[in-house]
């Protein structure tokens, strides 16, 4: 493989490592108003992300820092061509990432209800937003033979973008109630088993559309047995989660997004950027990429940083493994079957 | 409409853009600076608590922590800007110096903000939770964090004052990485990274020092006791914040001082511009003052008082070296560079017009003196606030302790304008001409061809606008929420609280450090524990 694939690669798994782990703290985010209704059900979901939402969050700016060095001209044509969804994109993060902190420096009831109203607003923007904008960079953007926009300012937002928006968001949602499921007791964890367990099937709908657009258009048999394999993960999350095995119904959903994202990126590569106006105009990653040197020293400070990254968040995972409930404990029973 | 003498309507999207770099950047670098510089004493208060188990030192910990991270979270919010801007409003920048920068940015990313987040995401998290070593060692990870990510950024902004390690590529024109070790150890970038790291704790020893005086004099005017924890707590502070300040100041100017001499071989006209020495002059004087037409560069109009032989001792090290002047300079740029723009589309409405080498002197020659005068009034209050403290005193000077208080400005002031000068200093060029090069191999890019051509200024207008107004909220909630927190003090204990204010609720938040507290305050707290 050369060192273009490998980083076209690694691109794609960190944009899917970050719908995999921040998809679900958008979801829990997005289910406050919907579950989390009493107050203390509401700070227990608030809780159960509490430690995990910044970390996740890296993979965004890891995944978005790998575009632009691998691509520089992916990068640079994406972004200008959505300036404003992701100026837009910007603000939820933003409004959010002070919220979570914010949120406990004060304590009346108002205070506590308006920024947890923040939360569910911020990352309701974000994961619109980031899917309208991966929808939008798989499915095709407005964009001329320099890379340059056609266009006004929200020429780039058809329906490949909207599309990619209501996938991402439709995912992270029952992403957020599984995650709910497997990490809580009591009233909340029954909730939340109920919520998944009637929006999966319906939720997994976009995005498995969306791959399979992408797949009808550039596929290869390896992405036609991806998606099958993403369709079939569907089924198997819905039926674990019927049978009260959360932990197996989280990970089956997390293959459904998996695959669905290797599909994606499989039948995408090598294009990058598609042009809506002419094929000719499409941006390749050997249009995009940077000299195989830097591509070199990339790959050598992946290769040895990756893998440490991954140790002390899986790490941090295990330091937060407890299932949380609603009477606040200070030491938590451990519980087993997770 | 005339703002501040510029034009606003007229100005074109390279403007705007321009604009909004300038303020979400200045904005985002007022959470930085205190980030790195109150992490490291946190992480040296929780070490000092550790290693000695005294009280006031986990008191410490908890109520600057709690500071550390209400601040924290706006610099990570408004990070994230900064990261997506270049693409957004930069993107023939982007495209044309994507072969060192974007891996720059992708190295702090990886090898910086995981361990910084992660870590602090434990520690925050993990009071009670994990051995007391390892907890410690969670901010320590955390601290490291911020600083390794100064580093890489600092790099990729030291590469466009200075590009080394590359060549021009023959295929496209742009610049091409051939030796990123020379990008990493760009002697640039080592002198702007160390002169950032020790002003930052010139930040955070200034609020120690102001707020801890001012609970200190608040609390004997009330005639409490001196033998309590919380009395330790402010008078530890202050001791701590004094001495910090103070050495790195001594640091700060000896990096700064470095940074004058790389300045002087690197970037000539930034060094001539931050004096507004129009003529060339051996030995060339230092200015105190200077008055007439700074803003327009009129050089013929622009009067001085100086002192003799210090500018050649900034610029070379001696007492007698040229320095020279503006005038000369903008005829060698205008010689190597052109007198006009290319007439070319790329560089939108400046296509054509001269170039003025020379930046904006008002505002370098201000904000250089800003900055070293607020370093110099920060290294004044730490030594009052040292000597005030000395053997066991407690000042009750109302101008010293306030005056102290509203110092805790200084250091953020003279962060912001030493950016600043340093980024308007190199106008008009983005990427600077690095002069160990023969000209005709050099690398540089001008401002004005490196913005996104496809969006319009109404779209720039737009965001500049929100991010603005959303900043200046959160700005101000911020501050609200600080001044509240500072001025209650340290949580209710053993200790008496200082008087006038209801003392923060056993438990400071939901998670918060407070959950490492004692048993006697556990049980209050889980009353509080509202996440």
């Amino acid at each position: 493989m050369d060192l273009q694939t490998l980083w076209f690669a690694a691109v794609a798994v960190l944009w899917t490592g970050f719908l995999l782990l921040e998809g679900f703290d958008f979801g829990v985010a997005a289910l406050l108003p919907v579950l989390g209704r009493r107050t203390p059900d509401r700070h227990l979901m608030l809780r159960s992300i509490g430690p995990l939402w910044d970390g996740n969050e890296v993979w965004l700016i890891t995944a978005v820092g790998a575009v632009f060095a691998a691509f520089p001209g992916w990068y640079a044509t994406w972004l200008p061509t959505l300036y404003l969804p992701f100026v837009l994109v910007l603000f939820g993060l933003i409004i959010r990432a002070v919220a979570f902190e914010w949120r406990h420096s004060h304590h009346t009831p108002a205070w506590d209800s308006s920024w947890t109203w923040v939360i569910t607003t911020g990352s309701l923007i974000a994961a619109l937003g980031i899917g309208a904008a991966l929808g939008a960079t798989t499915l095709g953007l407005p964009i001329d033979a320099d890379g340059t926009r056609v266009g006004g300012a929200f020429a780039g937002l058809g329906w490949p973008a909207l599309l990619g928006a209501v996938a991402v968001l439709a995912f992270s949602v029952v992403h957020g109630a599984m995650f709910l499921a497997l990490k809580t007791d009591g009233p909340i964890r029954m909730a939340a088993r109920a919520f998944a367990r009637r929006w999966a099937p319906v939720a997994s709908l976009p995005l498995l559309a969306w791959a399979g657009l992408v797949q009808l258009r550039d596929g290869t048999a390896v992405t036609a047995v991806l998606w099958l394999v993403a369709a079939l993960a569907v089924v198997v999350a819905w039926a674990r989660i019927r049978v009260e095995r959360e932990g197996q119904a989280f990970a089956a959903w997390g293959t459904m997004l998996a695959s669905a994202a290797a599909t994606i990126f499989g039948a995408a590569y090598p294009v990058v950027v598609p042009s809506t106006v002419d094929a000719a105009f499409d941006v390749t990653i050997a249009d995009a990429s940077v000299s195989d040197y830097t591509l070199t020293v990339m790959t050598w400070a992946a290769g040895i940083g990756l893998p440490v990254v991954l140790g002390y968040q899986a790490w941090t995972y295990w330091v937060f493994r407890q299932r949380l409930t609603a009477e606040p404990v200070h030491e938590e029973p451990a519980e087993a079957h997770a | 409409m005339d703002v501040v003498g510029l034009d606003v309507l007229d100005l074109d999207t390279l403007d705007v853009a321009r604009w909004q770099f300038g303020i979400t950047t200045v904005y985002h670098f007022l959470m930085v600076p205190l980030t790195i510089g109150l992490g490291i004493l946190v992480a040296v208060m929780h070490t000092m608590w550790v290693r000695t188990d005294k009280p006031e030192w986990l008191r410490m910990t908890r109520f600057w922590g709690r500071v550390y991270l209400i601040n924290f979270v706006l610099g990570v919010a408004t990070g994230l800007v900064q990261e997506f801007q270049f693409g957004l409003a930069w993107s023939e920048y982007s495209r044309f110096v994507g072969d060192v920068f974007g891996s720059l940015l992708a190295l702090e990313a990886l090898l910086a903000f995981f361990l910084e987040s992660t870590f602090l995401g434990l520690w925050i998290f993990g009071w009670g939770r994990i051995p007391k070593k390892v907890h410690l060692a969670t901010l320590w990870a955390a601290v490291v964090g911020s600083i390794v990510s100064a580093y890489f950024i600092i790099a990729a902004n030291s590469w466009m004052q200075h590009p080394v390690g590359v060549v021009t590529d023959d295929a496209t024109g742009r610049p091409r990485q051939v030796d990123f070790l020379a990008v990493l150890t760009n002697n640039t970038a080592l002198a702007a990274f160390s002169h950032a790291i020790v002003a930052a704790l010139m930040v955070a020893g200034a609020l120690l020092v102001g707020i801890g005086l001012w609970h200190l004099r608040k609390r004997k005017l009330a005639q409490l006791p001196t033998t309590d924890t919380d009395h330790a707590v402010w008078r530890r502070s202050v001791r701590l914040g004094g001495w910090v300040s103070l050495a790195a100041f001594a640091l700060v100017a000896l990096t700064g001082d470095w940074q004058g001499k790389l300045m002087y071989e690197q970037q000539p006209l930034k060094m001539s511009s931050a004096e507004a020495l129009c003529e060339t002059e051996a030995p060339a004087s230092f200015s105190i003052f200077a008055w007439g037409k700074l803003g327009s560069n009129e050089c013929d109009d622009v009067h001085s008082i100086t002192v003799p032989y210090i500018l050649s001792y900034l610029a070379h090290g001696d007492f007698s070296t040229a320095v020279p002047g503006v005038n000369e300079l903008q005829e060698e740029y205008s010689a190597a560079y052109g007198e006009t723009y290319p007439d070319d589309p790329s560089f939108g409405d400046k296509a054509g017009e001269p170039i003025d080498y020379t930046p904006v002197l008002a505002v370098t020659y201000w904000s250089f003196r800003l900055m070293i005068g607020m370093g110099a009034v920060s290294a004044a209050v730490a030594a009052y606030a040292l000597w005030a403290t000395r053997k066991g005193r407690v000042p009750t000077s109302r101008i010293g302790v306030y005056g102290s208080l509203l110092a805790v400005a200084a250091p953020f002031v003279g962060n912001a304008t030493g950016w600043i000068f340093t980024e308007m200093g190199r106008q008009p060029f983005v990427v600077y001409p690095n002069p160990d090069v023969p000209v005709e191999d050099q690398i540089y890019f001008f401002t004005a061809q490196a913005v996104s051509p496809g969006i319009s200024a109404g779209e720039v207008w737009t965001s500049l606008i929100s991010l603005t107004v959303v900043y200046g909220a959160l700005a101000v909630v911020e501050l609200w929420l600080l001044s509240r927190f500072v001025r209650r003090g340290v949580t209710s204990g053993d200790g008496h609280p200082t008087p006038g204010f209801t003392p923060e609720p056993p438990d400071d938040g939901d998670d918060g450090p407070d959950r490492g507290a004692p048993r006697r305050d556990r049980d209050d707290d889980v009353l509080q524990f509202a996440y």
